[in-house]
């Protein structure tokens, strides 16, 4: 029991983090319509970048006494958005933008090399190199408290109550302010959407702003939730991260932003549980079963709804 | 009805002769036997050995381009994980001729002829040897292997649309990989003598190195057997864009709607592209795992296929000239810019981007370099009237 108590906190708590990027992936998917392959890129962005920002403020790596003021965590946090946020809409004027009406595989490509881009730059030796880099202690690793034997550390409560808040932020901005009704008409048709007077590519341009600056919070989040050596930019865990992330986006039905955040939890729970009570070694595996499984059965997602191709 | 009747005499009286049909079935094999050794026996010896080296994996990257080819270019779906294909060739071939060798002969080590091995100059024996036909066996139980594969993978999987199919083959090719690193510790050598004679068959296809990858593989990769399977993929797939079922891949491609409405079945067509390629990507991995003599799980994941991609991309989807192009150029660039290794990936990157903004059909396009004006001009003068 205590062990199943375990499992469920740590699935919720990744599955928190995988739904931050689904939201990433299924954002832009409801408004372009193709996989931003390089999403998981910017993801392992915004754990390197918060590394670089924390050392330019002065928090050391693990292993040094003392861990700075809460607000600290809270600016590196920030400033990492921002400047993921910035590489967002880089790459979506840059890369993006000229493709706007050809034909979606080419977006595809260009996706891809986008991502081989950012992770074989951040390889370069003047960027963040090719040595795992420590994550700098900004949280006292400290067990909040424990209930039958479940742990349930700091580290826990940060990642879920920042993932929270920024999920509420998103549903926000979505649903009750006028930038988020018209990223929903855009979504749901462009060329009407334009014809109300909706400015098309700036919608789009803050929609990969905002993608990319909770992929930087996800970035950051993992960084706090598993601390240690982060692996360089090119590590194939970053994209399997990203993968994951994306299954859940398709679990809960690509393009809705709630089913997005179901489908994250969903996948960190089968995730850890599968782990837990299957095996270790298929970890990666189960993952994309799901995904199989959804795609075969549910093409749509768990929450979304049917679509019939036109002509 | 007269009519009717003169037209079918008219078509009989076109229709090939049963020499001609034999005649096209066997040249292709016997031009690639040729090509085989011209390159083995003239081309190797007189460039060196490094190069000939070179010469083999741009053989094995013209396989994997062309064959990746008839799924992304043809039929325009999008495989990311065809190196996966490529990896189970790879380890069926090395199982077969691993075990096979060991149960055959009685031990693990090299037992081919001449045309199979390397420092071919001081090597005394047959022409070819028993071992050539274990590896020959073995490289087409490979590409089967693979194609079956492709088949399984493919029969579900392809009536999801574009991107989602790219995502699910790149999760296939990450379930490969961990399946391989979950297969126990191979046979060694020197425990053939105790454990290996007594090891019953249906356990060998479980140990196949796990993480560690399949070692200690008896080298039988030469120029001769990777450009013999050069040519016979080329010919394949440049006769199956020709044929009316190359049409029905290129109708998928266009449009798929379209071509349903016209009768195609667009999801069977997708099957057949897709259990094709496997085939040819198994060969790959057969003749990849016997030329470095050892095979890895993380040969199948999808840093190796997304350098495929490139090559198909860049050299234009569904060019096959195009696939051969890239495969070269991009197997010999890192050899140019061996000074420029760390940006080498940055710089395919790049091109992928630029390429498809500026250029997005790739090189060459659907077209094939002799369909090029400059060369027309060079080649046939007058035009093809």
């Amino acid at each position: 029991m205590t062990q199943f108590l375990q499992t469920l906190t740590d699935g919720l708590t990744v599955g928190a983090l995988y739904a931050l990027i689904a939201l990433g992936y299924t954002m832009v998917y409801g408004i372009l319509k193709f996989i931003n392959f390089a999403h998981s890129d910017v993801f392992a962005l915004g754990v390197h970048l918060s590394i670089v920002i924390a050392s330019i403020l002065g928090i050391k790596a693990l292993g040094d006494t003392g861990t700075p003021p809460w607000y600290m965590g809270a600016l590196v946090l920030v400033l990492a958005m921002l400047a993921c946020g910035a590489i967002g809409f880089l790459v979506e004027r840059l890369a993006y933008k000229p493709l706007r009406s050809a034909p979606r595989l080419n977006v595809l490509i260009t996706a891809i090399g986008v991502s081989l881009l950012f992770q074989n730059a951040g390889q370069l030796p003047w960027a963040f190199g090719v040595s795992p880099r420590a994550w700098p202690t900004l949280l006292p690793d400290g067990e909040l408290f424990s209930i039958a034997g479940v742990k349930f550390r700091l580290v826990h409560a940060v990642v879920l109550a920042t993932a929270i808040a920024l999920m509420l932020a998103l549903q926000y901005l979505i649903f009750k302010t006028k930038l988020g009704s018209a990223m929903r008409a855009v979504s749901f048709n462009t060329r009407t959407a334009a014809l109300m007077g909706i400015n098309v590519n700036g919608i789009i341009s803050f929609t990969f702003v905002v993608g990319s600056m909770l992929a930087a919070a996800g970035g950051f989040l993992y960084g706090v939730y598993y601390g240690g050596q982060m692996k360089q930019t090119a590590d194939s865990m970053w994209v399997m991260l990203g993968l994951k992330a994306f299954v859940a986006a398709v679990v809960g039905g690509i393009g809705n932003v709630r089913g997005a955040v179901l489908g994250g939890i969903m996948i960190g729970l089968i995730e850890f549980f599968g782990v837990q009570y299957v095996s270790d070694q298929y970890r990666d595996a189960y993952v994309f079963a799901i995904l199989i499984l959804v795609l075969l059965f549910k093409p749509e997602g768990v929450f979304g709804k049917a679509t019939v191709e036109k002509v | 009805m007269v009519r009717v009747t003169h037209l079918i005499e008219q078509a009989r009286s076109k229709q090939p002769s049963r020499l001609v049909g034999v005649g096209a079935t066997l040249w292709p094999m016997v031009l690639a036997v040729a090509v085989g050794l011209l390159m083995y026996l003239l081309v190797g010896p007189a460039i060196g050995q490094f190069q000939s080296k070179i010469l083999l994996v741009i053989g094995i990257n013209i396989i994997l381009a062309v064959s990746l080819t008839v799924v992304n270019g043809f039929t325009g779906q999008f495989s990311m994980g065809h190196a996966a294909f490529m990896a189970i060739g790879g380890y069926v071939a090395a199982g077969v001729v691993y075990y096979g060798s060991l149960k055959l002969f009685g031990d693990m080590n090299f037992a081919g002829g001449r045309l199979s091995h390397v420092g071919a100059a001081d090597f005394v024996g047959p022409l070819i040897g028993k071992g050539d036909f274990l590896f020959l066996a073995a490289t087409l139980a490979g590409g089967l292997f693979a194609a079956l594969a492709g088949w399984v993978v493919g029969l579900p999987s392809l009536r999801l649309r574009g991107d989602y199919l790219a995502i699910v083959t790149l999760g296939f090719g990450e379930i490969v990989r961990v399946l391989l690193q979950g297969t126990q510790s191979q046979i060694q050598p020197w425990e053939a003598a105790s454990l290996g004679k007594d090891a019953p068959v249906w356990k060998l296809p479980l140990m196949l190195g796990g993480p560690q990858g399949f070692n200690l593989l008896p080298t039988y990769t030469t120029l001769y057997w990777v450009w013999l399977w050069v040519v016979l993929t080329l010919v394949v797939v440049y006769r199956l864009k020709n044929s009316s079922e190359g049409r029905a891949f290129l109708s998928v491609r266009e449009d798929e709607i379209a071509a349903q409405a016209m009768g195609v079945n667009v999801t069977s067509y997708k099957v057949r592209a897709f259990t094709l390629a496997s085939f040819f990507a198994g060969v790959a991995g057969a003749l990849f795992a016997m030329d470095i003599g050892a095979i890895n799980p993380t040969d199948g994941g999808f840093q190796r296929s997304f350098d495929i991609i490139i090559m198909v991309v860049l050299g234009g989807l569904g060019s096959i000239s195009g696939a051969v192009v890239a495969a070269i150029v991009i197997t010999l660039l890192p050899e140019v810019l061996r000074d420029l290794a760390q940006y080498r990936l940055i710089l395919y990157a790049l091109a992928l981007i630029l390429m498809m903004i500026l250029r997005p059909q790739g090189l060459f396009g659907v077209r094939e370099v002799w369909d090029l004006a400059l060369f027309k001009k060079i080649f046939r003068r007058g035009g093809d009237a």
